[in-house]
């Protein structure tokens, strides 16, 4: 499923982008690595926490035996099955066993396409890293610009529309807005495909629908935290300066509303990350969400738990990211 | 220079709390609706399947598929018919109850454990807040829909289930957030005053920092209301969640998709009915946001005012 | 009739707000000419900056609407001018700086772009602006301005941050600055190097200086005229050496009146016998910041001892540490003989009742969601054998009155009263444990004067009744000399100077107590004129 909603988690403090400031001197360099490696620490228990409960959990959702031999397999060609998954060894044994291999860089087999379970993932994840980029990036845009103008007049007609289109946005089930989209766009106008990948029209429907929830909360936070921006005591000196319209919006203003924006836009684009489960189901994007409903469904441990390991990854490299970004933002920031 | 700076103290007025948050919620008009609608809603919830548990399970193959707007089967059928001949409007307003009942209790589960264990991880300095935001960090990365299909097989699909379901993910959300707020308010002077006078932990926590948070976390919470409706209605969609014979409306989305192409209004008015709701919900905490905060509540009733 | 540079003419601004439409300023009329000084005195809304932001166009509207009169700039109404022509006078004819430094400049740009920024704002080449950055930055005495370029706001003093709001300001050499409270949050001894830049740059520049302040001694230093302003209106203006001597409004009367430190000072008392508390070689870290470097005082029953030091002396920390809210890493505090460092968490319960506090501001110390009943009913509801029950509202009605309040004011909210009210609450709040000691931390320093004379009284009064001892922690030498028994003076941690006293302000014996006393300003406009002569004189004699 999806994202944690984020547009009530502003975080305090302020931070933009229109004109690059001076960086100020490495004086951090040291910090920053420890930074970096308590950070690592942290995730690496939750990880191992994650992997153990993972690993157990899931074997408790039955045996796969069955969903891959024919009905009117024999008894023995169960027990070989079973045998050559190594399923017949206590559960800690094949805990141990896993361990082993992990440790050596070697993360299994996918049963259901009989080749190495991180090679499976790793093309999948390619795909929906796409997908995520892709969309992060158009909603990002559209929702700073429109934000920042809405808040720059509130109550006005345009700040009305952006956010009552912004709210509905974010209460649309993606699900039902996907199912909508082909009945109209693919089924009835015949303008794009309905699923699959290939050409760049593949791309059109999957994009626009994962569009649209991230854009309306993302848009409400811009909103929001460029008020309490526009009201702060730096803009009043702004004015007090004669700085003209614009750049008091998005030189003075953006890149101090950017910090609980970013937050979001983390939390949105891990969401995508984590997978579109829905979508790529609907859309039949080949991606890490459709592999993983897949491989839950079919008891394909191994590629259950290296996908939850890429993720996992993909997510620490990202959240680090927007630590730096934070710090790139507000000089006041220190690691 | 700001408002507040010329204020003066004003008197107290007379009328009841009630009236004044009816008025603070009639200054907003899209609130006010939102509040009538999810009315409505709850109200359907409550009494649907008792009036028309009967009717919304009755099939009618002369009926099946039958388009919405049509009055010749009486007014049950204006939504029209699904596949099986059954009145959407009815079995709509019966599945409020189980979308309802899991939205509602998935939220004031996590919210009441969450909230609790960012007390704890706020408050006290010691280890075990380490532990617990660990803890935090292991459920938020937890994919979902695996726990969903663990207890689907090992329990069974009960609507009381899926609200463990759905709780156990939803509480990181409230566990960091008053954590966060927590950390803010135990610094506050009058937090300090209350130690001055000796006052104990627990005090501390429940009289003083826990009323301050609050209103944070019921803004949250109804926003999350609407998160969590639209978590069961994937999960529902992929058919990991709430089985028929029970319905909800994610579960009719998803039997409608099949007949997408012929019969659109399947998988249209249920879809519409979440959408309304989240909806509906977002803009209540939007307001309430407002309405909870004593800095802003000044423009909720100064509205009040010029339009009454 | 001669052309003003700068005319207000009857100017009425109102604002819409929760209780109603509130009249900020009414008909206000007072002009600047270039070279002078006015100064506009007030305390919190008094409306006293509504002018000022007229000016500059930085009322919002709405909430707020200009009813009535004219802002004329040589002659020409500013308020019929178009919005564009009005932000090419502001920053270039007429610049503003502003109370709070750090919160009025961006957190996230360096201050050399941000003073280089009011250059290319109104048409400078940014080659041109970054060159006169660099040499405001020198000439408001930045130290080495090629650096300071590169730093952001945070990275500076409170101090430094005026000077460059005041750098920043002077970019463009305006015809007209505007001072809205410059020098409230800064200590005594910066607050006299500011005013002094501030004079020196009007000097060189010839431009109008505006002054919106509370303070009298502010007005004392700098001003050459004064308007007096109460509720929105104007009720005295002239020269400011002649409306100190010679008041013609009672309001105007009342606030000279209420100015600190012009009372009979205490006789110093005979401290023999057993002390109250006794804190000695108290020493604190905060990580490599060494707060409180063994310091030590005495206390004895029914008296009052006042620490007064500047922002990082150690003041607070040392308050704190004696209430055990911060323990101090090494040292030792002695209750009546007992040692609070030993005591068991079940023995310091039972001395919370002795100990109490007055915090800075009762806006924060006052829970927000507690009637005025529930907060000074707490201490009953947390030590059970104060009071039984039963008696609870009378005790909390009779505390009001004690305080000055009304006994209906018991059911009422903290936000609903001003903030002289508020400490009158959270004095209430202390007395209902029945202290021996009441730490007063900055107690009355967020009050307007005439509020905080009030409630020096009333402190004063209620020791004199229930035999209180109070600790006193100050910032600023004048407001407690006439309350004080004995003055504590402390610097980065240490304690300089101690006496009782008639000793520190007749004859202070150390160098830092001498120049904080030459640093606090006089109200009295003819004492600050004679201080900066002499100061003057020293000067020229020292650098020969």
């Amino acid at each position: 499923m999806e994202a944690p909603t984020g547009a009530m988690q502003q975080k305090k403090g302020s931070r933009a982008t229109a004109v690059p400031p001076p960086t100020p001197e490495g004086e951090e360099g040291g910090h920053m690595k420890t930074f970096i490696g308590k950070r690592a620490l942290a995730s690496a228990i939750s990880l191992v926490g994650l992997v153990i409960l993972v690993f157990f959990l899931s074997r408790l959702t039955g045996d796969p035996t069955n969903l891959y031999l024919p009905l009117d397999a024999t008894t023995e060609m169960r027990e070989q099955f079973r045998e050559l998954h190594g399923f017949n060894d206590p559960l800690v044994v094949q805990f141990g066993r896993y361990v082993g291999a992990l440790v050596r860089g070697d993360f299994g087999n996918s049963i259901r396409q009989a080749r190495p379970a991180m090679e499976v993932v790793l093309e999948a994840f390619t795909w929906t890293l796409w997908l995520a980029a892709i969309t992060m990036t158009l909603v990002t845009a559209a929702a700073i610009v429109i934000g920042s103008l809405a808040a720059f007049k509130v109550g006005g007609i345009f700040d009305r529309i952006a956010t009552f289109f912004s709210l509905i946005g974010a209460s649309a089930p993606d699900f039902w807005l996907a199912i909508v989209a082909i009945v109209i766009f693919a089924v009835n106008l015949h303008w794009l495909p309905t699923s699959g990948t290939g050409t760049a029209l593949h791309w059109v429907l999957p994009v626009a629908v994962l569009f649209v929830r991230p854009f309306g909360l993302i848009l409400q936070v811009v909103r929001g935290s460029m008020i309490s921006v526009l009201g702060s005591a730096y803009v009043k000196t702004a004015r007090a300066k004669g700085v003209r319209t614009r750049p008091i919006i998005f030189v003075h203003g953006l890149r101090n509303a950017m910090l609980p924006v970013i937050t979001v836009i983390g939390d949105q684009a891990a969401a995508i990350l984590n997978g579109a489960v829905v979508i790529e189901t609907i859309f039949g994007f080949p991606g890490i969400g459709k592999l993983m409903i897949d491989s839950i469904l079919l008891r394909d441990f191994s590629v259950v738990l290296a996908a939850i390991m890429v993720s996992a990854l993909a997510i620490f490299i990202m959240n680090l990211l927007i630590d730096l970004a934070y710090a790139a933002l507000d000089p006041r920031i220190r690691y | 220079m700001s408002v507040t700076d010329i204020q003066t103290p004003s008197e107290p007025r007379d009328r009841s709390t009630f009236s004044r948050w009816l008025s603070m919620l009639w200054a907003d008009k899209l609130a006010f609706f939102a509040a009538l609608f999810l009315l409505v809603v709850v109200l359907c919830a409550l009494v649907g399947p008792l009036l028309f548990g009967d009717l919304a399970t009755r099939q009618n193959l002369r009926g099946r598929n039958a388009p919405p707007f049509d009055l010749s089967n009486g007014w049950a059928y204006v939504l029209g018919a699904d596949a099986l001949g059954r009145p959407l409007l009815l079995r709509i307003i019966v599945a409020a109850q189980n979308t309802m009942m899991v939205a509602a209790g998935a939220v004031l589960c996590s919210a009441v454990i969450g909230s609790g264990l960012g007390l704890v991880a706020g408050y006290s300095r010691k280890r075990a807040a380490q532990w617990i935001m660990r803890l935090g960090d292991v459920i938020m990365s937890f994919p979902s829909l695996l726990l969903a299909v663990i207890v689907l097989y090992m329990l069974e699909p009960s609507v009381a289930n899926i609200i463990i379901v759905l709780a156990i993910t939803r509480i990181p959300v409230y566990l960091r957030t008053t954590r966060a707020e927590v950390l803010e308010i135990r610094e506050r002077m009058f937090v300090q005053a209350a130690r001055v006078m000796g006052a104990s932990d627990r005090r501390i926590v429940f009289r003083h920092i826990l009323p301050v948070v609050l209103p944070t976390l019921v803004t949250i919470a109804t926003l999350d209301f609407a998160f969590v409706m639209l978590a069961e209605s994937s999960l529902s969609f992929l058919g990991i969640g709430i089985q028929a014979p029970e319905i909800t409306w994610g579960l009719m989305v998803s039997q409608g998709r099949q007949y997408l192409t012929t019969a659109w209004w399947l998988s249209f008015w249920p879809g519409l009915a979440i959408i309304l709701t989240t909806l509906s919900l977002n803009l209540l905490s939007n307001w309430l946001r407002i309405a909870l905060d004593p800095a802003q509540r000044w423009r909720l009733e100064m509205r009040g005012r010029r339009n009454g | 009739m001669a052309e003003h540079l700068l005319e207000v003419r009857d100017l009425s601004v109102e604002f819409h707000t929760a209780a109603g439409t509130v009249k900020a300023v009414q008909n206000v009329s007072w002009h600047l000419d270039r070279g002078e000084t006015l100064a506009i005195l007030g305390e919190s809304g008094s409306g006293k900056s509504v002018s000022a932001s007229a000016v500059m166009n930085l009322i919002d509207m709405p909430p707020g609407r200009i009813t009535s009169g004219r802002v004329l700039l040589n002659g020409r109404d500013m308020l019929a001018m178009t919005a564009e022509e009005r932000r090419r006078i502001n920053g270039a004819r007429i610049a503003m700086i502003f109370q709070d430094p750090l919160a009025h400049l961006n957190p996230v740009y360096t201050v050399g772009w941000q003073i280089a920024e009011m250059v290319t704002t109104h048409g400078g080449a940014a080659r041109d602006a970054q060159a006169r950055a660099l040499e405001l930055l020198g000439r408001v005495g930045i130290p080495d301005p090629q650096a300071a370029m590169g730093r952001y706001p945070h990275q500076f003093s409170g101090g430094q941050r005026q000077r460059l709001m005041i750098a920043m300001a002077l970019a463009m050499k305006p015809d007209i600055l505007i001072a809205d409270e410059p020098t409230t949050a800064l200590d005594v001894t910066v607050q006299a190097q500011v005013l002094a830049l501030l004079e020196e740059l009007q000097q060189e520049t010839g431009m109008g200086l505006l002054l919106i302040t509370h303070d009298l001694g502010v007005v004392a230093e700098i001003a050459d005229r004064v308007v007096v302003m109460n509720n929105g209106q104007i009720v005295e203006t002239g020269l400011a050496a002649e409306v100190y001597r010679n008041p013609q409004h009672p309001y105007t009367r009342k606030l000279i009146d209420a100015a600190p430190g012009k009372g009979q000072m205490p006789q110093a008392r005979d401290r023999s016998g057993a002390p109250l508390l006794r804190a000695e070689n108290l020493h604190k870290h905060y990580g490599a910041f060494h707060a409180l470097k063994g310091v030590g005082l005495t206390i004895m029953p029914g008296e009052t001892v006042a620490v007064v030091g500047e922002s990082g002396s150690g003041k607070s920390t040392l308050a704190r540490a004696i209430l055990r809210l911060d323990d101090p890493d090494s040292g030792s505090i002695l209750y009546r003989g007992q040692d609070l460092m030993t005591m068991t968490p079940r023995q310091i319960f039972g001395l919370r009742r002795d100990l109490q506090m007055v915090f800075q501001d009762p806006t924060q110390s006052l829970n927000p969601r507690m009637t005025v009943f529930q907060l000074i009913s707490e201490a009953w509801v947390i030590h059970r054998d104060i009071l039984p029950k039963a008696q609870w509202k009378a005790r909390v009605a009779e505390l009001l009155v004690k305080v000055g309040l009304r006994p209906e004011h018991a059911a009422r909210y903290p936000h609903q009263f001003s903030g002289g009210q508020r400490q009158r609450i959270a004095i209430a709040r202390a007395l209902a444990m029945e202290p021996k000691l009441i730490v007063c931390d900055e107690a009355v320093s967020a009050l307007d004067v005439s509020i905080q004379a009030q409630v020096i009284a009333l402190l004063d009064g209620l020791r004199r009744e229930f035999g209180l001892s109070y600790l006193f922690i100050a910032h600023d030498l004048p407001v407690v000399r006439d309350f004080a028994d004995r003055v504590i003076v402390m610097k980065s941690g240490q304690i300089v100077d101690e006496g009782p006293v008639r000793e520190i302000f007749e004859a202070p014996g150390h160098p830092y107590t001498r120049a904080l006393l030459a640093a606090s300003l006089d109200p009295d406009p003819e004492v600050q004129a004679a201080r900066r002569q002499a100061r003057a004189s020293q000067e020229e004699r020292i650098p020969a």
